[in-house]
């Protein structure tokens, strides 16, 4: 089975496919090694600007909810950063879409069996437009830990799902933030299924007091640097 | 070249109010000719449905063109119940020379990394002609063409995600 990445995925900052302690890999995983295709067509743009342009920023998840009218419980957070590309350079107009758990743990899902109390205040659904030096910024609250079945007494950490566009299709990058200090990072295969231990420490924000808002909500820094081919988009217009 | 690439994780089962809120079909204003359906099953190592896949398409229009004003080329579609997914767009082109295809990321609880791969459509004349098809073992080739059937007038090509041992899809390193 597809244990050693080669590649885009060599170096320890991906995770192998299969890893045996996230029991969902085992049927999951690939058993043959991913084909080397040498960078053609993909790298012909891909869709983050025009989506974030058809659909724009709803960057305030703790007022957005549209059945509830009322704010989000929970501990008030601002989490922002830089989105860039494997060159360090900014990916401006872009695409972030993130969804998370309230404060108590549970999601606005039907699949999500936690005995954990919904906010109808809180849908857990926010995106952001970077902006020309690929900044995002988001208001939320903090999101709780939650019980999952995949081995006994197991907790996912705190974490916010984030989904990105780059310039390129092979830019698309879906991850999950972490929060620091957070004594369920060992216990947890997803977090740990990141070989390298700098690459697993970049899924953890940083507490950022200048970004913390007087009298308001605290602030955290989160920057997203995506891989696969690099290089600068060309010109739709430009294309053959 | 920065070493400091986020490393990526599951999107996990919870995703689909927020990544769905984008709809399922390719934004275009195709002609009745163009009109395409992608649809198909994507199945784990015991044959079992997944039910909780998230499947993005991303190719050009059929001159070769990728997004341009009326044609963004992109569309996204969660798995049902049973494992299937169903996509609206039209027939794509060959935007390097070969033949027509379209690029697919799969997302899903148990993929820890996103996989890449291509649709080619069964009944396009130059499928034999293309670099990335011809570079895949022949034995692994079949995985990657997509059957075509009439559903009341649209072309449906049928293409189904093997994530794991026979018949496993062919993923490209992308």
């Amino acid at each position: 089975v597809n244990r050693i990445a080669t590649g885009r995925r060599a170096g320890g900052i991906y995770p192998p496919y299969l890893f045996e302690g996230y029991r969902s890999t085992i049927r999951r995983a690939p058993s043959r090694s991913l084909l080397v295709a040498p960078s053609i067509d993909s790298e012909l743009g891909g869709p983050g600007a025009a989506l974030a342009e058809l659909w724009g920023p709803d960057d305030d998840l703790t007022r957005n909810s549209p059945t509830g009218g009322g704010e989000a419980l929970g501990e008030r957070i601002i989490v922002t950063g830089h989105v860039l590309d494997v060159h360090g350079e900014p990916v401006a107009r872009t695409l972030v879409e993130v969804w998370q758990a309230n404060a108590a743990g549970r999601y606005v899902h039907d699949k999500d069996g936690h005995d954990a109390p919904l906010d109808p205040n809180f849908t857990g659904i926010g995106r952001c437009v970077t902006d020309d030096e690929g900044r995002y910024r988001l208001t939320t609250i903090k999101p709780g830990a939650y019980p999952w079945a995949n081995h006994e007494n197991a907790w996912r950490p705190a974490h916010i799902h984030f989904s990105v566009f780059g310039h390129t299709f092979a830019g698309r990058l879906v991850t999950q933030m972490y929060f620091p200090g957070d004594p369920l990072h060992e216990q947890d295969p997803i977090f740990n299924s990141i070989p390298d231990e700098e690459a697993r420490a970049r899924l953890v924000a940083d507490y950022a007091h200048d970004v913390t808002r007087e009298g308001w909500a605290l602030g955290y820094r989160f920057n997203i640097v995506l891989g696969g081919h690099a290089g600068t988009p060309r010109d739709p217009d430009d294309s053959p | 070249v920065t070493d400091a690439i986020t490393p990526p994780q599951t999107v996990g089962p919870f995703f689909h109010d927020s990544l769905l809120q984008i709809p399922r079909n390719v934004i275009s204003e195709p002609t009745e000719e163009d009109r395409i359906a992608i649809t198909g099953r994507v199945l784990d190592g015991g044959g079992s449905p997944v039910d909780d896949a998230l499947i993005e398409i991303w190719h050009s229009d059929r001159s070769g063109r990728f997004m341009h004003e009326n044609f963004l080329g992109f569309g996204r579609a969660a798995t049902d119940d049973f494992g299937t997914y169903w996509l609206e767009t039209v027939r794509p082109g060959a935007p390097g020379g070969g033949a027509p295809c379209i690029w697919v990321h799969v997302f899903a609880r148990g993929l820890l990394d996103r996989l890449a791969t291509r649709i080619y459509l069964a009944d396009e004349s130059s499928n034999g002609e293309d670099p990335l098809l011809n570079s895949v073992p022949e034995e692994r080739r079949p995985t990657l063409i997509a059957s075509r059937s009439e559903n009341d007038g649209l072309g449906t090509y049928h293409f189904d995600i093997r994530l794991q041992g026979d018949g496993e899809t062919v993923f490209f390193d992308i």
